[in-house]
């Protein structure tokens, strides 16, 4: 029944129809030729290279699953950059998530000069995650920095030592990634924008406060934008890399407190020159992101509300 | 309230129209209530400028005087040393040349951003073909899928067909269009009234016509957005340099930054005089496109 449908949509289509498709195609072909070149051959030869043992300069050998065996038990770094991604994801996602909305409730105030306060808070979010990290670095130095300094200065004589601290040092990444928590902000203020005002009039007759219209208005209508940012923010967070680099760098042998995943993975493929592994422990982090964002996709439906549903109006 | 719309096309127009007023901004009643958000505001702003304010006065200090003093010194005590810039961008550092590098590799980018997405995007938004559904499912896949399980095998893709060393990996890749620009642009052109390709094609143009003469230039709003993101993203971009260019010459700024951090010798100051300057280019096209590029994304939506 279906091919019966087909062929018979397929006999309706008219010259011009054809003529437009093969347009179609041609205006879709760069992504096309992209899609081949830098995807679909990469991802296929990926899968092939994570069963294997290779350096470029000798033979490939074939290895099954012997890299995953090796990940799972008989290598340390892996476990370790498993445990430095965990805990930054359990400290700083939550915290972004909220201090970002909070930040955003207070741009979205009717005050004078608040184009200039949210120039200011949106800059950090356009600077490079190399250029914040030497900064932050230089600010955060435990004898000399001036965050200690200042904390010196207010009686706390044992103040951490940030970076260079195993304890302190995945908290002082979380740190220096709510200095540009505003750029999470601009998401949830276009967010903001997009609320009827009629729906906080009704709120308002109904006699409900500013906390009731913030749980019972905002709170649901933001919630696409909160499934969005938490993605977001979920897939940064498996993939800090700029960071942790410029820190390891600056700190010399500290730094395997900031082995963060994807560093790990580049420190197996370039440094140790195991590019069969590193393709390997790729994999591992692309299916647990997958898993996650999986499982959020499944219970959105039940927190998430769409005013309208734009796959409906066509 | 003025519901004065221009008839300009947003993308969010129907959207808008169901809900009424929207944009609502809640203007706080009392003083005290007013005085407190200010305190915050500028709390939040000091948070942001005294490190940056930190970084300039670093820069500016000679190198003899230790950058960190006990207490925290915001003020260079003595001289201003300007010529830190210049050892920087030509002296002692090339700065000057991995400036005009990573200049290269952006602009490239946003070229073959442009012209690969916008094309792209027209395809999917505006015409009939079979296979655009799941063509276009493919294309939101790749939006989810992390690049990182590409570095290992697209390294070694390009290191055969020997790239490695000069900027093609950085640049031609964006000649096959950035799938979220394509989302967007997709987005965006579904929102043009069909009216004005059919007016067009009584008047005789053909699709490139349309796309070139008509849709394109009524997504300059979209694809500002899209080159501003290119240039930031490619600008900042430290793993894809680090991994295919080998030497100095070809260097980025990003990796020119991470090397002085690799080194243990490099002065403070100079290290902070070659930060400040390359936050400058970021920061001035964020300026200038602060208005569109935040008006884009409330526009541009999370929506569909």
């Amino acid at each position: 029944m279906i091919t019966a449908k087909t062929s018979g949509r397929r006999s309706r289509l008219g010259r011009l129809a054809r003529r437009e498709e093969r347009t179609a195609y041609l205006f879709l072909l760069p992504w096309l030729a992209g899609l081949l070149m830098f995807w679909i051959v990469p991802i296929l030869w990926s899968v092939a290279l994570s069963a294997s043992d290779w350096d470029i300069i000798s033979k490939p050998s074939w290895v099954g699953l012997g890299n995953y065996r090796e990940m799972l038990f008989d290598d340390r770094h892996f476990w370790l950059a498993i445990r430095v991604t965990l805990k930054y994801i359990l400290l700083s996602v939550p915290l972004y998530i909220v201090a970002g909305l909070v930040l955003s409730l207070l741009l979205n105030l009717k005050l004078r000069g608040m184009n200039l306060f949210r120039t200011i808070l949106f800059v950090p979010s356009v600077l490079s995650g190399v250029a914040v990290a030497i900064l932050w670095v230089a600010l955060l130095n435990p004898d000399v920095g001036a965050v200690n300094s200042i904390l010196r200065a207010v009686g706390i004589d044992n103040p951490p030592r940030w970076l260079g601290s195993p304890t302190w040092a995945v908290p002082s990444v979380v740190l220096i990634g709510l200095w540009g928590v505003g750029g999470g902000a601009i998401i949830y203020l276009s967010g903001l924008q997009n609320i009827g005002a009629q729906l906080y009039e009704a709120a308002a007759l109904d006699g409900a406060g500013p906390w009731r219209r913030f749980r019972y208005v905002t709170l649901p209508m933001l919630t696409p934008t909160l499934l969005f940012v938490l993605l977001t923010s979920l897939i940064d967070a498996f993939q800090v890399f700029d960071t942790a680099f410029i820190v390891s760098g600056a700190q010399g042998a500290a730094g395997d407190s900031l082995r963060f995943y994807l560093l790990n993975v580049w420190y197996e493929g370039f440094r140790n020159g195991r590019l069969g592994y590193a393709s390997a422990e790729a994999w591992v982090l692309v299916i647990a992101a997958a898993l996650v964002i999986l499982l959020i996709f499944r219970t959105s439906g039940r927190w998430v509300y769409y005013e309208y549903d734009p796959e409906k109006e066509r | 309230m003025k519901t004065v719309e221009a008839p300009s096309v947003r993308a969010d127009a129907p959207a808008r129209a169901r809900a009424g007023r929207v944009g609502r901004r809640w203007r706080p009643r009392t003083l005290v209530f007013r005085l407190v958000m200010y305190a915050l505001l500028l709390g939040l702003s000091a948070f942001i400028l005294l490190p940056v304010g930190w970084m300039l006065t670093a820069a500016l200090k000679p190198d003899r005087v230790p950058v960190f003093t006990a207490t925290p010194e915001w003020w260079p005590r003595e001289f201003w040393h300007w010529e830190n810039f210049r050892r920087v961008l030509t002296e002692s550092m090339p700065f000057l040349r991995y400036t005009l590098n990573t200049t290269l590799v952006v602009v490239s980018n946003v070229l073959g951003v442009l012209i690969s997405c916008s094309l792209v995007g027209f395809g999917f938004a505006r015409m009939r073909f079979r296979g655009s559904k799941i063509l276009f499912s493919i294309l939101i896949i790749t939006m989810l899928i992390p690049w990182q399980v590409l570095m290992v095998p697209q390294f070694l893709m390009f290191f055969k067909i020997h790239w490695y060393g000069t900027y093609l990996p950085l640049i031609v890749p964006s000649f096959g269009g950035t799938a979220f620009f394509i989302f967007l642009i997709r987005q965006y052109m579904r929102t043009i009234p069909r009216d004005l390709d059919d007016a067009a094609r009584v008047d005789g143009l053909n699709n490139w016509q349309i796309f070139w003469r008509i849709i394109l230039p009524l997504s300059t709003p979209v694809l500002t957005v899209c080159a501003v993101f290119t240039f930031l993203w490619n600008w900042n971009n430290l793993l894809g340099p680090l991994l295919y260019l080998d030497s100095d010459e070809k260097f980025t700024v990003a990796i020119g930054l991470a090397n002085l951090v690799t080194r243990s010798d490099t002065p403070w100051n100079l290290m902070m005089a070659a930060n400040l300057l390359s936050i400058i280019p970021p920061i001035v096209v964020y300026f200038f496109a602060q208005k569109k590029l935040i008006g884009g994304i409330a526009s541009v939506g999370l929506k569909g």
